[in-house]
């Protein structure tokens, strides 16, 4: 039994802005009231319901190969030594699993998802997740481009294709549908990509990016899962791709869906040359819509490994940078590449980029629908949340930043017109309670009788970077994990996953395929359940 | 000055990054002693393998076979470190001044990835001198390596700026996917010299066996050598640099990047 006393709480989900009030903990849960054990005073202390990353990739074979291919910045990243507390491991931009978990609690999130995992390394993934400590973790499985999928999209039979899509959920003990660049990367296994929403994909006659978006986003809806088509729009990166952003919302009308790394996706001009923040356009739309959520993707200046799903993208970047390139094809599912990037200020298409992931932070009105991420590591590494926290709630050091940008930079951007700065109430809207009602995780996110008690505490300190870099303390399900920047205990986290419901004769048409295209046997493919460490099966939405 | 004398051969490599002007300027001889040393992975003090004599400057002497102790004058800034004896791998990776100088051979990685000082090696070096560790992107960033003997595989390898010049042999990739700085050969390399090469100079004064994508561009006499060999003659390496005793073949590649690097080998001037 745990009660946090004095502490100036932030828990949005019940509109507590700033109230001084207790927090009681009994077996891991927020309860009503306490009697006896441990107080901590937290008198002067800001309390907050622990982070929510709504979109990282920390762990599978994707980051694997990319901690593999970036042995320079291995050697150059902080050090976790062996104690009898924590484990060994390496931060920087591709952190080992171990200190994934310790730099996320010690920044006081508790809760990751992992987003982009085919089935194929899915048991690669959860035993990485195993080994990532105290937070609580979740997949979202990779879908827009599995062809098993699109073969059933292209026959018209969405009915088999959304018992598939279930099959394929609960094989992977995965918790959401991740689409990304839809069609374009299971074109990209013939070299192309799939830049247009209505134009056929590679390789299909009605298959397009649309149907593709629609037809999953229905299928999630139809199937109940707490949280909806997690979509990575087609034409990231490119300039231009506002247009296609827009119109891919116009294609969800009617579906609830979460816009992946936004800021990615909100790029005017005809070249790289030209290329601008269409940021305002893309808000003023986005605030329109009440069937969506989004998630920043901002980028700040600093070394960085971009890893995707998104293989024609990332060749494209290794052409424009000259930088390493890997590639993985994954069968029939998807592709993934990687090409280690360092942003910098100098650069106007990087300041571009700098200042939009912002202004979408600011120039969207609600902040229970944006939510701060760095699409870890493709932006900036997550351990750099409390930088762009504190370029949120300070306008002044926002505008000294930009004054830094190059000149040209300046007029292509709006950022030096925005002079709205967040308060510690959003703050904890965009970082624990909007994504987790978003991933409709009831138990994350807030500080109600009921809820995993999954509790920061900061210092209160007009320097938000300061406050939010070094939690005073960070508690996972009522414990002291975190005190004062050092690991206190690292004990597992949870896995949730979802089981929608599907045709048991369903394998019957998925095995001959299997025993047809893909290189291991049927019986092989599913994760065993005993293989997901701490599993929680979430319910479905009625 | 400080003298470290080895006292006993480490059975494992003894990664001794603390063996740094930077590190012992200023210190207590009592300081010294207890600088940390990693024998293997067990954390030892430096007066378990050495003895200490005269503290103060930042000055560094080190006495004794050193082939097992590794990271000698590691980020090095200032100061001089003078090996009697062999010294291990590493030495003065990430220098980025003062100067090194060894009477023995050295092991492989000798001023990898260094960005400023010099580093001069009597005896003979392993491989990657001045080279990019794996992964990175560039190697030798800028400085000086003078090699007396002969060098390993992958001299050079993606170095970026600075000199680095072999008076004896070097071996296979000499300049490997180099990308700017300057080679010299004083008496050639083995195999594939410049491959991948996409800028800066390799000079040799031995014949090279060319590979197929260096392309010959002409013979001439290029006048940016004679600013080299000035800087190099007091340093104790000639290079010819009168136009009276012969000329350069220059190759252009490596073309199969393609690149934009050189190769000049240095062809006398026949009997009149």
């Amino acid at each position: 039994m745990l009660r946090i006393t004095g502490g100036k709480v932030y828990d949005p989900a019940h509109g507590i802005n700033g109230e001084i009030k207790d927090i009681c903990i009994s077996d891991g849960r927020i309860v009503a009231d306490v009697q006896g054990g441990k107080t901590i005073d937290a008198t002067g202390m800001v309390v907050f319901p622990g982070g929510v990353d709504i979109h990282t990739h920390v762990a599978g074979g994707a980051l694997n190969f990319a901690r593999g291919l970036t042995p320079e910045n291995q050697r150059q990243a902080a050090r976790f030594v062996h104690s009898a507390k924590q484990r060994a491991g390496l931060g920087g931009p591709t952190p080992t699993t171990f200190a994934t978990g310790y730099l996320y609690a010690g920044m006081g999130y508790t809760t990751v998802m992992e987003a982009a995992v085919p089935v194929l390394s899915a048991k690669h993934t959860h035993e990485e997740l195993r080994d990532t400590p105290i937070v609580d973790k979740a997949c979202f499985l990779l879908m827009a481009n599995n062809e098993l999928v699109l073969d059933l999209i292209e026959s018209g039979d969405e009915e088999r294709a959304k018992h598939v899509v279930a099959w394929l959920i609960w094989a992977a003990k995965t918790y959401g549908v991740k689409a990304v660049n839809p069609g374009g990367v299971a074109a990209w296994k013939w070299g192309k990509d799939a830049k247009t929403l209505s134009a056929p994909v590679e390789g299909y006659r009605k298959v397009t990016p649309a149907r593709i978006i629609a037809g999953l986003a229905k299928i999630v809806d139809d199937l109940g899962l707490p949280h909806p088509l997690h979509l990575h729009c087609n034409n990231l990166g490119a300039p231009g791709n506002v247009a296609t952003t827009i119109e891919t919302m116009k294609v969800l009308e009617g579906h609830r869906a979460h816009l992946a790394h936004l800021q990615f996706h909100a790029y005017g001009g005809d070249d790289w040359h030209s290329m601008r923040s269409e940021a305002v356009q893309l808000a003023d739309y986005f605030n329109t819509q009440t069937n969506l959520t989004t998630d920043a993707g901002a980028i700040l200046f600093g070394n960085a490994v971009t890893i995707t799903a998104d293989g024609p993208w990332q060749h494209l970047l290794y052409q424009l940078t000259g930088h390493k390139w890997g590639n993985l094809d994954v069968e029939n599912e998807t592709g993934c590449g990687i090409v280690p990037y360092t942003y910098k200020g100098s650069n106007l298409v990087n300041a571009v980029q700098w200042a939009v992931g912002l202004e979408l932070l600011l120039l969207i009105k609600d902040p229970w629908k944006v939510f701060l991420t760095t699409d870890h590591p493709n932006g900036a590494c997550f351990w750099r949340y409390p930088e762009i926290v504190h370029l949120l709630m300070n306008a002044d050091y926002r505008k000294e930043c930009v004054k830094k940008l190059p000149e040209k930079a300046l007029k292509r951007i709006s950022l030096a017109d925005l002079d709205r700065q967040y308060s510690l109430y959003e703050i904890a809207i965009i970082t624990s309670a909007g994504p987790a009602r978003a991933l409709g995780l009831s138990q994350k996110g807030h500080l109600g009788v009921g809820a995993d008690a999954d509790v920061t505490i900061y210092n209160e300190n007009p320097d938000g970077l300061m406050m939010f870099r070094y939690p005073r303390y960070v508690l996972k399900e009522g414990e002291i994990v975190v005190e004062e920047g050092e690991i206190r205990q690292a004990f597992d986290g949870h896995e949730f996953v979802v089981h929608p419901t599907f045709d048991e004769k369903i394998e019957d048409y998925l095995r001959p395929l299997f025993q047809q295209c893909y290189t291991m046997s049927f019986d092989n493919y599913p994760v065993e359940v005993e293989r997901v460490h701490g599993m929680q099966v979430r319910a479905l939405q009625k | 000055m400080t003298v470290l004398t080895l006292k006993e051969q480490p059975v494992v490599p003894l990664e001794a990054e603390s063996l740094c002007p930077d590190t012992i300027d200023g210190k207590s001889e009592a300081d010294v002693r207890a600088l940390p040393l990693f024998h293997g992975k067990r954390q030892c003090r430096l007066d378990d393998f050495f003895t200490v004599d005269g503290t103060g400057s930042g000055d560094l002497e080190l006495r004794g076979d050193l082939a097992k102790v590794k990271w000698v004058g590691r980020g090095t800034t200032k100061g001089r470190i003078t090996v009697r004896g062999n010294v291990g791998m590493h030495l003065g990776a990430h220098m980025k001044g003062g100067a090194i100088e060894v009477h023995g051979n050295a092991s492989d990685w000798v001023g990898a990835e260094m960005t400023g000082g010099l580093i001069h090696i009597h005896g003979n070096t392993g491989g990657q001198v001045g080279a990019a560790y794996r992964g990175s992107m560039s190697g030798m960033n800028n400085g000086t390596i003078l090699i007396e003997g002969s060098a390993g595989l992958e001299v050079g390898m993606r170095m970026k700026r600075g000199i680095i010049a072999v008076r004896g042999l070097a071996r296979d990739f000499a300049g490997l996917q180099m990308k700017g700085g300057t080679l010299i050969l004083m008496s050639g390399a083995e195999i594939r010299a410049g491959a991948w090469m996409t800028r800066g100079t390799i000079v040799s004064l031995a014949p090279l066996r060319m590979l197929p994508t260096f392309i010959h561009a002409c013979e001439y006499f290029p006048s940016f050598l004679r600013i080299y060999a000035k800087h190099l003659q007091p340093l104790g390496f000639s290079i010819p640099f009168d136009g009276q005793t012969g000329s350069y073949q220059r190759y252009a590649g490596d073309t199969s990047v393609p690149g934009k690097g050189e190769i000049l080998v240095w062809k006398p001037a026949g009997p009149k």
